[in-house]
């Protein structure tokens, strides 16, 4: 009961701040919104007992995406401009869609109902058979990494297609300067001279770098794996852009390596892939890497599930700072 | 495990794990050659696979060994290897005679990640092509559909920009829509699988999320396929993308939408269909003659020569969906083969406005005036390929006109409507396809002189690889066997599942 | 209980609109990503309520625990695809929302509009 409570309660808050959002002229004041919106939403998300999907929205559509829109804002007018009156045909267009949505959900089953649909099929074999088949305890990591291992290389190509896609129309990171660390060293204009951020960040960054590591290596185990981790591990190295300048940060892991990051982490997947068919197995069917199939299998996972997390933060680091370096 | 039984995966595999190794090439040519290597394998295997289906009958692959509904499971039938056909066929042939013209458009600095999206969108297009899987559609359509929008922001104009920035909005919703359909009959089946899916939705279909399922996919999907007053994103994407792109997209990516479209009509919604036969024609025959209609008329206005194609496109979609919208074996017969036949007709004519473009300023009518004296291969090409496109006797597209034209006959009142319709537009297309080979034959260059002088015959890859096409619809024209059959037992397949 | 069984669907629908509301009314191309990324953060909850089974907890398997219920893992998955789908679309619209601010100097689709109409 108090979960139900607590969840009409987020949701209803959700909704506000949705609104809010589309309300909201100042474009800087929408996107800080957007970055609560995402924190609702992964808090809803937990409520629903979905644990590695309320860690990815808080990583990925709380953290990253909201430096990503502050790191375009900063390049475009942070106001909305004209405001048009009466766009009746854009009201009554959505308005159908919605009410047609609520029409359909009168059929839906209720809300934690266990004779769902959903529940009687395919999702109890995955709960019965991941301990003997794939024998890790995070049933969603083994569907992510095994079952559905083919919808997850087909994810970090996307990932991998966002990272192209900005490479391509704001141009490599540093492209501008391999020069000198002196030269480097001048770009210190971040928060380099605010003390208190400067101190926290650096005592915050090697918690977070540590924190990305156990999710990657721990998501067999607990919620976590490679897109969580490679959304923290990038977000570390973000927040040691901002502190010490993104020069710096270049310096740290050059766009050559963040290069080498995107491509390797989505050909080391495939490669996983190009391997077990030489092997005689189907393209993804890990349980020939091993003499024990289960074995295979966890081998599997884990090193996709690495590949997964070096192209996310390749690719996120790629973009973050294809954004910071048109800014001048 | 022998290498024919792999070929499924393979397919997409290839274009998808070079794409990355594009990224860490440097160098320009050696990205193209990579490309160009991949996408000519794909199209090998691709034949190779046409060649088993149909001696062999529809193969399945099992992902990961696990067997559908667990795993995601490949299967390849008639129709999802015509569609193959094309979209491979369609990225060689462009990659191939394309380079220069590439060239011209993107700088070399940036031509590698160019090539990787190419392949990209070349995987995700396949990758619909091939799978069983509901919800792998959607992850593939936003693979292809993210590579696209990065070829057309490509386009050397800032049109592109906003161009692409309209599609990726109008694809993004067409593709949210599609997942939000497919969360429904997920909701109400319990499974991802087509053929899982297909058998356990009888008991369910009469359900409101199955209906309105129905509804957000096939607009989701018609979003994606640019079908009549959904196109509104196509016209400028076609018009400022860089020229090869627009060949490459204009002749496969629309049809597979329509593939995916059809799929589900066919094999999952059937009971709707059936209980819904006014369905069809009430709402998706009117948007067929419209889109024709409307298609074909702004064509006849239109000066640009890109924007003319691109709205003559609008109405070729019309046709394939009211030959599909008859849902009979002729009918669906006569849609699938102009799939195939205008693939032909369309990718060549934009073969040869890239080949143009090469040598002319501009492209609209009265930039290529007078051009047939001084580029008379591509030109010949361009009338040939348009030939087709109007459908005269002796080339691929008079074969499906022929095929919808019967379907229609054999419909009764709203056929003969039909018929009327296919006509005038045929009649349109005569008109602005005369247009631009009037113009090209025996239109007066306005500026002669410095302008002109330099205006010589396209590069040679370049018109090899269009009169490899243009031969290609000479050929189906005269010799309709393969896409014909492809598309009886495609239409036979799609029947099958209809009660 | 039974009146907010749907509660959730209604929410999914609500933020559809929300968020579909500002793609195509909005003029300004930031305020079109973010519309779109409610539009889509609505989908998800759509997939992550389905998942829900009473007195259920995450999918990890307890060892020792045999009674215990566990939610549905298979939409967790697609979700956690189409987060990652969403992040990588958003990005890619915002490098198109400054690459058109270089070269237009607006970001609202009227403006862009006319300029293009006065060419």
């Amino acid at each position: 009961m108090i979960t139900i409570v607590f969840g009409v309660f987020l949701l209803t808050l959700l909704l506000i701040v949705a609104i809010a959002i589309v309300r909201e002229q100042d474009l800087f004041t929408a996107v800080t919104l957007m970055g609560i919106f995402s924190l609702l939403m992964a808090a809803n998300f937990f409520v629903l007992d979905a644990a590695d999907v309320a860690l990815t929205e808080a990583a990925v559509g709380a953290g990253i995406s909201t430096v990503l829109l502050l790191g375009a804002l900063a390049l475009t007018p942070g106001r909305e401009r004209s405001i048009p009156k009466g766009r009746w045909l854009a009201l009554v267009v959505v308005t159908l869609t919605t009410l047609v949505v609520v029409h359909a959900t009168f059929g839906n089953p209720r809300l934690g109902d266990p004779g769902a649909p959903v529940h009687q099929h395919v999702a109890p074999w995955y709960l019965e058979q991941t301990p003997e088949l794939i024998g890790i305890p995070n049933v969603v990591t083994a569907v992510l990494g095994s079952f559905r291992a083919y919808d997850t290389l087909g994810e970090v190509i996307v990932v991998l297609t966002a990272g192209i896609g900005v490479l391509f129309l704001l141009g490599l990171p540093g492209a501008v300067g391999e020069r000198r660390r002196e030269e480097l060293a001048l770009g210190r204009t971040y928060l380099s001279h605010h003390l208190v951020p400067q101190v926290v960040g650096r005592l915050l960054i090697p918690f977070i770098l540590l924190f990305a590591l156990y999710v990657q290596f721990h998501g067999e185990y607990g919620p976590g794996g490679g897109f969580q981790a490679g959304a923290i591990f990038a977000s570390a190295i973000i927040l040691y852009a901002l502190i010490e300048g993104e020069r710096e940060a270049l310096t740290v892991i050059s766009p050559r390596l963040l290069v080498w990051m995107m491509a390797g982490g989505a050909l080391l997947y495939g490669g996983v892939g190009v391997v077990t068919m030489l092997l005689g197995g189907n393209f993804l069917d890990y349980s020939v890497l091993a003499e024990d199939p289960v074995k295979g299998q966890q081998w599997g996972i884990i090193v996709i599930e690495l590949g997964v997390g070096i192209t996310v933060a390749g690719v996120l680091l790629a973009i973050y700072h294809a954004f910071a370096a048109r800014g001048r | 495990m022998s290498l024919a039984t792999q070929l499924p995966a393979l397919q997409v595999a290839v274009p998808l794990l070079t794409a990355p190794l594009l990224v860490l090439l440097r160098g320009p040519g050696l990205a193209w050659a990579a490309a160009c290597a991949a996408s000519v394998m794909a199209f090998v295997i691709a034949i190779s696979l046409t060649a088993s289906v149909m001696t062999t009958g529809a193969i399945s692959y099992a992902m990961g060994g696990w067997p559908g509904p667990y795993g995601i499971v490949l299967e390849i039938d008639a129709l999802g290897t015509l569609v193959l056909l094309l979209v491979t066929g369609a990225s060689t042939a462009a990659l191939l005679s394309g380079r220069a013209s590439l060239g011209l458009d993107i700088d070399a600095g940036r031509q590698h990640l160019f090539y990787a999206a190419w392949l990209i969108v070349l995987a995700g297009l396949s990758g619909i092509a091939i799978t069983g899987d509901a919800f792998n559609v959607f992850v593939f359509m936003e693979i292809s559909s993210l590579a696209t929008y990065i070829l057309i922001a490509a386009g050397p104009d800032r049109r592109a920009l906003t161009a692409t920035f309209k599609y990726l909005i109008m694809g993004t919703i067409g593709a949210t829509f599609y997942l939000i359909g497919v969360g429904l009959v997920y909701m109400m089946t319990g499974t991802l699988n087509f053929a899982d899916m297909e058998s356990r939705i009888a008991d369910v279909s009469d359900q409101r999320p199955i209906l309105v399922a129905a509804g957000f996919i096939s607009v989701g999907l018609a979003l994606k396929a640019a079908v009549f007053p959904l196109h509104l994103w196509l016209p400028g994407a076609y018009t400022y993308a860089p020229h090869v792109v627009t060949a490459f997209l204009a002749a496969c990516s629309t049809k597979v939408a329509i593939y995916v479209l059809l799929r589900f009509d066919f094999f999952l919604f059937q009971d709707n269909l059936v209980g819904h036969t006014m369905q069809f024609a009430v709402f998706l025959v009117p948007l067929a003659i419209l889109g024709i209609l409307v298609g074909s008329a702004v064509a006849m206005v239109e000066s640009n020569l890109k924007r003319l194609l691109a709205f003559s496109s609008v109405a070729q979609i019309g046709y394939i969906l009211l030959g599909a919208s008859f849902a009979n074996e002729a009918g669906l017969t006569a849609a699938v083969a102009h799939m195939f036949n205008h693939a032909l007709a369309k990718g060549a004519l934009f073969l040869a406005v890239a080949a143009i473009a090469m040598r002319v300023n501009g492209l609209r009518l009265q930039d290529i005036a007078g051009i047939g004296r001084r580029m008379p291969l591509t030109t010949a090409a361009l009338a040939v390929a348009g030939a087709s496109l109007v459908g005269v006797p002796g080339t691929a597209g008079f074969v499906s006109k022929w095929l919808l034209l019967q379907a229609a006959f054999a419909q009764g009142a709203l056929g003969i409507a039909a018929v009327v319709v296919v006509i005038a537009s045929s009649l349109a297309a005569v008109f602005y396809v005369w247009r631009i080979v009037e113009c090209a034959y025996f239109g007066n260059a306005q500026a002669p002189g410095d302008a002109a002088a330099v205006v010589t015959e396209a590069p040679l890859p370049m018109l090899l690889g269009l009169w490899l096409v243009v031969i290609a619809n000479v050929y189906f024209g005269l010799a309709p066997e393969l896409p014909v059959s492809l598309a009886e037992s495609a239409a036979a397949d799609l029947l099958r599942h209809v009660p | 209980m039974e009146l907010f069984g749907l509660f959730n669907y209604w929410v999914f629908a609500l933020l559809l609109m929300v968020g579909f509301y500002a793609v195509i009314s909005r003029p300004n191309l930031i305020k079109k990503l973010l519309g779109l990324s409610i539009f889509q953060a609505a989908v998800f909850l759509l997939y992550i309520t389905m998942d829900k089974v009473e007195g259920g907890t995450a999918p990890i398997i307890q060892k020792g625990v045999d009674d215990a219920i566990y939610s549905n893992p298979l939409p967790q998955v697609l979700i956690l695809t189409a987060i990652v789908v969403g992040i990588s679309t958003l990005a890619l619209g915002l490098a198109l929302v400054v690459r058109i601010y270089e070269a237009y100097g607006t970001i609202e689709e009227d403006e862009i509009q006319q300029q293009d109409l006065n060419r």
